[in-house]
């Protein structure tokens, strides 16, 4: 009997498990299923990022890089941030390349919390930042946002949910899996009240290429914002990238050199050949990346008239490829509702209670597949919904 | 571009019922757009996109380049339009280079695009001669890959 357990720190033992490894055991195991839960685009890498790194293999550029990342990467980092997101970084102590926006959200919490600290960040989101302050020993404080404004960061309701003690303040616009995203306006509201609070702000904008409606903007560019914000971003979804791990964290430097030290120890450096990579997709990916969003913006289009024709009523995502319609008519919760409509239809979609419990009475649809698929998924669920309204 | 035709392009094997879904139209709506481009010459036809090693089994491909002399019967055209009413002609087109035409053939076997060439191609007035090559194996097909492995994706069905 394996007891091993026991050495199972308690703060990691209490852990929950990410809601959704338990449908990927399921959907893995089913065939013809069609799946809406893959959280990564259904495009390939364009080729001539692909041939970057075929490129990096060929010359035998295979070592250790710096542990920030290479110069020319944070060279063309700083450019690129600089050109569309406003705020300017200096390459040598104000950016870090790491494995993914998880790695760098993992390390600036880690770099910044002290035990007892507190995180406030709005749900639903992403699956890893509630746990990723946990196994900080730091507490997470989450802030409910609702379909009512399209899962915008309403600041009043920040402001009540803030708590002696909170010290960092993390956001995602656009929001996995809400779509939700924030417009100056809103997010200078937001800057206030970092600003009032003295929060540091770290802003996951992993999906902000793929912003349908509307320019977005990064809280990092507004008026006293720069020196208080790390701003998170990577390679995976706007350049289908999700396979090469690839990000990067651009701050004010002492922050980022106390990431960096979390990152030398804990990660040495982000491969090489990622790297090389990541230099091609923005020197000249951006043609691709603009194809790709058109494609997502369509099928946006679709996949949320469909919902709302079958009676689950979904607000158009203003960003990000992930549709996320309201199953509370059904009169099952989330799971339920997932879990029938895999075992009846073989559909997967993710509960959104899996994304926090601001979630519940919601799922979350990937719009990032076929039309015939999506075609296929809502034919499927309009079977079903149909056999839950006869029975 | 009409949003029809811009989804068929897609290449996804879609019918009138789901193109409609899709755009937010009848199937009426789609069949009269698909009617206003065929009426347009726009839209030729719609044929299935076969893998290439299917195909050859049952029939060999080659492409013939021609050069031509454009004389009598109607100049280039006269005779590109000649050889284009073969049936066993699939695409000819007027080329800039070394040659005029280029043809490509589809028949049983290989004898019987011989016979093709010589008996019917060669005897053609305004022909002044030809070179025929072979199709042997695919790789890539009206933007399908079609390599054994083709493009393999260890994707998690559900993922974050």
């Amino acid at each position: 009997m394996d007891d091993s357990g026991r050495y199972v720190a308690r703060h990691v033992t209490s852990l929950p498990k990410s809601g959704i490894r338990d449908f990927f055991a399921i959907v893995s195991k089913m065939r013809d299923a069609v799946s809406l839960g893959i959280g990564e685009p259904d495009f390939v890498t364009p080729f001539h990022i692909r041939e970057a790194a075929m490129n990096a293999l060929e010359k035998g550029r295979t070592s250790y890089t710096d542990n920030r990342g290479t110069s020319q990467l944070r060279e063309e980092i700083s450019r690129y941030v600089a050109k569309h997101y406003g705020p300017e970084y200096d390459p040598e102590n104000e950016i870090l390349v790491t494995i993914g926006v998880s790695e760098a959200l993992d390390i600036l919490l880690r770099a910044t919390l002290n035990p007892g600290d507190k995180v406030l960040y709005h749900e639903p989101c992403y699956v890893s930042y509630a746990p990723s302050v946990t196994l900080c020993h730091a507490e997470p404080v989450p802030v409910r946002t609702t379909s009512a404004d399209q899962f915008a960061l309403d600041p009043a309701a920040l402001r009540a949910a803030w708590q002696p003690g909170c010290k960092v303040l993390v956001i995602n616009f656009p929001t996995n899996p809400t779509g939700g995203t924030a417009d100056r306006a809103k997010l200078q509201e937001i800057a206030k009240f970092a600003i009032e609070k003295d929060l540091l702000v770290a802003s996951d904008e992993i999906y902000s290429e793929l912003t349908f409606n509307g320019d977005h903007v990064s809280i990092a560019s507004l008026p006293g914002m720069r020196d208080r914000t790390v701003f998170l971003h990577g390679f995976s979804k706007a350049f289908a990238m999700t396979g090469f791990r690839i990000g990067y964290a651009c701050g004010p430097a002492a922050v980022i050199d106390g990431m960096l030290k979390v990152h030398q120890y804990g990660i040495m450096c982000a491969s090489i050949i990622s790297q090389e990579a990541a230099v091609e997709a923005l020197r000249n990916g951006r043609d691709s990346m603009l194809h790709m969003r058109d494609k997502y913006r369509e099928r946006r289009d679709f996949i949320v008239r469909r919902f709302n024709e079958l009676g689950l009523p979904c607000h158009l995502p203003r960003g990000a490829f992930y549709a996320f319609p309201d199953i509370t008519s059904t009169g099952m919760d989330s799971l339920t509702f997932a879990q029938k409509l895999l075992e009846q239809q073989k559909v997967a979609m993710v509960p959104g209670t899996a994304f926090g419990s601001a979630g519940a009475g919601f799922c979350r649809a990937s719009f990032s597949t076929s039309y015939e698929r999506i075609h296929e998924a809502g034919e499927r669920i309009a079977r079903f919904l149909d056999t839950i309204r006869r029975g | 571009m009409n949003s029809v035709l811009k989804l068929l392009l897609e290449g996804e094997a879609l019918d009138t019922q789901q193109l409609g879904k899709i755009l937010g139209l009848g199937p009426d709506a789609i069949e009269r757009e698909l009617a206003e481009l065929r009426r347009q010459g726009v839209l030729l036809g719609m044929r299935p996109v076969l893998n290439p090693s299917f195909e050859a089994e049952r029939r060999v491909r080659a492409v013939i380049e021609i050069k031509i002399r454009p004389e009598g019967i109607g100049g280039f055209d006269g005779i590109a339009e000649r050889i284009s009413s073969f049936e066993q002609v699939e695409s000819c087109y007027l080329m800039s280079g070394g040659y005029d035409l280029l043809v490509v053939v589809t028949a049983d076997n290989l004898y019987k695009v011989a016979g093709f060439v010589h008996e019917r191609l060669a005897r053609i007035e305004g022909v002044q001669g030809t070179s025929t090559h072979f199709f042997l194996r695919a790789y890539k097909k009206d933007g399908f890959v079609v390599t054994a492995e083709g493009v393999r994706r260890d994707q998690p069905s559900v993922s974050p």
